[in-house]
């Protein structure tokens, strides 16, 4: 009977292999036939031509990821400290649910939201058709909000209590006291908690999709539209053939290998907690 | 109001304030997200969105929930009977120097790293251009299994980990083997960790719309097997996005994927603390 688990127990490397085979075979056709260096650098897609350059859908996907963590992170931190130093117990079993809800919330739900509310107010107060790099990177902060929360919260609560308790004795604040001797020594695990968040906002599409506009080219400010490597697969997989179609699929594995870069320091950090 | 120093500390009076103000924003977003989406959706949900058929008339949502239902259904049929196995065999079987077992959990996190999109493009790969499905629902249900398998491997894992050692021990003491522990000891012990993940992935297969879109397609209909294609809930939602016509039936649709949402996150808690208590 040991052997049926132990047989279970391998389809996750079955399902890991094949998701490697499947992409890294077909992507590779793609990057032969176009050459690394033109699809990776490229400057302009233009799929009618058989010009397929994914650079300012990769700087696009990085833009949109650094806004995220820029609006995500301070605002995810301070929420976790709160809610793991300062928190009344009353009020603590009413907030953590809400904030598990906030990661339960499909990100279509989210992208209609985005499209709805925060697309017309750049669109009324700060120019530019709305659709853009800024929308995109608050909606995603918003997003990853409930990743760098809860793990935030459970290194901070990890902490050895002598750290708290020792700086107290050396007559700081309570608040003090966190911030300078408990967030420093929580410091892996938030930091684990920031990778995570890359990660899920550097993958999210959907959300994206429908409020950063999509152009495939690198903005110049905040207000312009922006195109990730995400969208470009959605965007285009639909009516894509031959060439076209497998630049999309190498469009993936270009993904692919940044979530695998992001999963491996995600897991080296941890490594280096325990 | 009295304060225990002497001298104010304005460093600890700001970091206070920072961290009040920064509970208030996330919990104001999340208020105003379900409350617009509530106030403007709750208006136009009309029985015709109820009809049994779609059509461009009735803009029905009633075929992308029963396809939701069956997506549901059918991915959990395949990944939880193979992430529970994962989980029985990581916790009590596995030999913690064995090798395999550091590659499975490498693969389980890396699974779960994997974004949604990629997951789609792997699903349309390998079941519609190897295998040569059509869009479908069983090509979108398997897709899914996949990508829920890693959130129930872990939460039963961690499930399986709680249970004391000590009600395997006087199992085995008792004269029962391993296997019968397994099934009439620990499983019904973690049951509650084992249903609370599984609403948890019921969340996340809801809410999916990448994964989706290139498996299990977009046609707007109940299926009338599983091997045709039908959308769920949350792509209908991308659709009528696309279609860019429909904004109030979209509104409709998110109040009921919120709906949902809130009853599966209500649901997973409860259940979450009847097992702690027990």
């Amino acid at each position: 009977m040991q052997w049926v688990f132990l047989l279970a127990a391998c389809t996750s490397i079955l399902a890991v292999s094949l998701i490697c085979f499947f992409l890294f075979t077909n992507g590779y056709t793609a990057l032969k036939e176009i050459g690394l260096q033109d699809f990776v650098l490229g400057m302009s897609w233009r799929p009618k031509n058989e010009i397929f350059g994914i650079f300012p859908m990769i700087i696009g996907s990085i833009y949109v990821t650094a806004g995220a963590i820029l609006f995500g992170v301070p605002l995810g931190i301070f929420t976790a400290v709160y809610l793991a130093r300062f928190c009344p117990l009353n009020l603590y079993k009413i907030l953590k649910p809400a904030i598990d809800l906030l990661a339960g919330i499909p990100s279509i739900v989210y992208g209609f939201f985005g499209l709805m509310v925060i697309v017309p107010f750049i669109r009324d107060n700060l120019g530019g058709n709305g659709n853009s790099l800024l929308a995109a990177s608050i909606l995603l902060g918003i997003m990853i909000l409930p990743t760098i929360i809860s793990i935030s919260e459970s290194a901070i609560l990890a902490t050895d209590k002598t750290y708290y308790e020792g700086a107290l004795a050396l007559g700081a604040s309570h608040e003090r006291s966190v911030f300078f001797a408990v967030l420093p020594a929580a410091k892996s695990g938030i930091l684990a908690a920031i990778i995570l968040g890359v990660g899920r906002a550097i993958g999210e599409t959907m959300a994206v999709i429908m409020i950063a506009g999509n152009q495939p080219i690198i903005p110049n400010s905040l207000l312009q539209g922006v195109r990730t490597m995400t969208a470009n697969i959605v965007l285009e997989m639909g009516y894509a053939a031959d060439l076209h179609r497998l630049a999309l699929i190498a469009t993936a594995v270009v993904l692919f290998v940044f979530i695998l870069m992001i999963n491996l320091s995600f897991s080296m950090i941890k490594r280096r907690i325990r | 109001m009295i304060k225990k120093n002497s001298h104010f500390d304005l460093l600890s009076f700001s970091l206070r304030l920072l961290t009040r103000s920064a509970i208030i924003i996330t919990t104001m977003i999340l208020l105003f997200i379900i409350g617009y989406i509530f106030i403007n959706g709750i208006s136009h949900m009309k029985p015709s969105l109820f009809a049994f058929e779609y059509n461009s008339i009735n803009v029905s949502l009633f075929p992308a929930m029963i396809n939701t239902i069956t997506m549901t259904a059918l991915a959990l049929l395949v990944a939880a009977p193979f992430g529970i196995s994962t989980a029985i065999y990581l916790v009590e079987y596995a030999n913690k120097q064995n090798k395999l077992v550091d590659i499975i959990r490498l693969t389980t996190e890396t699974l779960s790293g994997i974004p949604s999109i990629v997951y789609g493009l792997f699903g349309y790969l390998f079941f519609l251009t190897f295998i040569g499905w059509k869009y479908s629902i069983l090509a979108g249900a398997l897709t899914l299994a996949i990508m829920i398998l890693p959130l129930i491997i872990r939460t039963t894992e961690e499930a399986l980990i709680a249970i004391p050692i000590e009600y395997r021990q006087g199992s085995y003491g008792l004269g029962a083997g391993r296997l019968r522990t397994i099934f009439k000891i620990v499983l019904p012990s973690a049951i509650s960790g084992i249903l609370s993940g599984i609403i948890l992935s019921i969340g996340r297969i809801v809410g999916e719309t990448a994964a989706l879109i290139f498996t299990a397609g977009t046609v707007a209909q109940i299926p009338s097997n599983l091997l045709s294609s039908g959308r769920t809930l949350a792509v209908h939602m991308y659709a009528l996005y696309n279609e860019g016509l429909y904004v109030n039936e979209s509104y409709a649709t998110a109040v009921i994927l919120l709906i949902v949402v809130i009853a599966i996150n209500a649901l997973s808690t409860f259940i979450a603390k009847r097992f702690k208590k027990g």
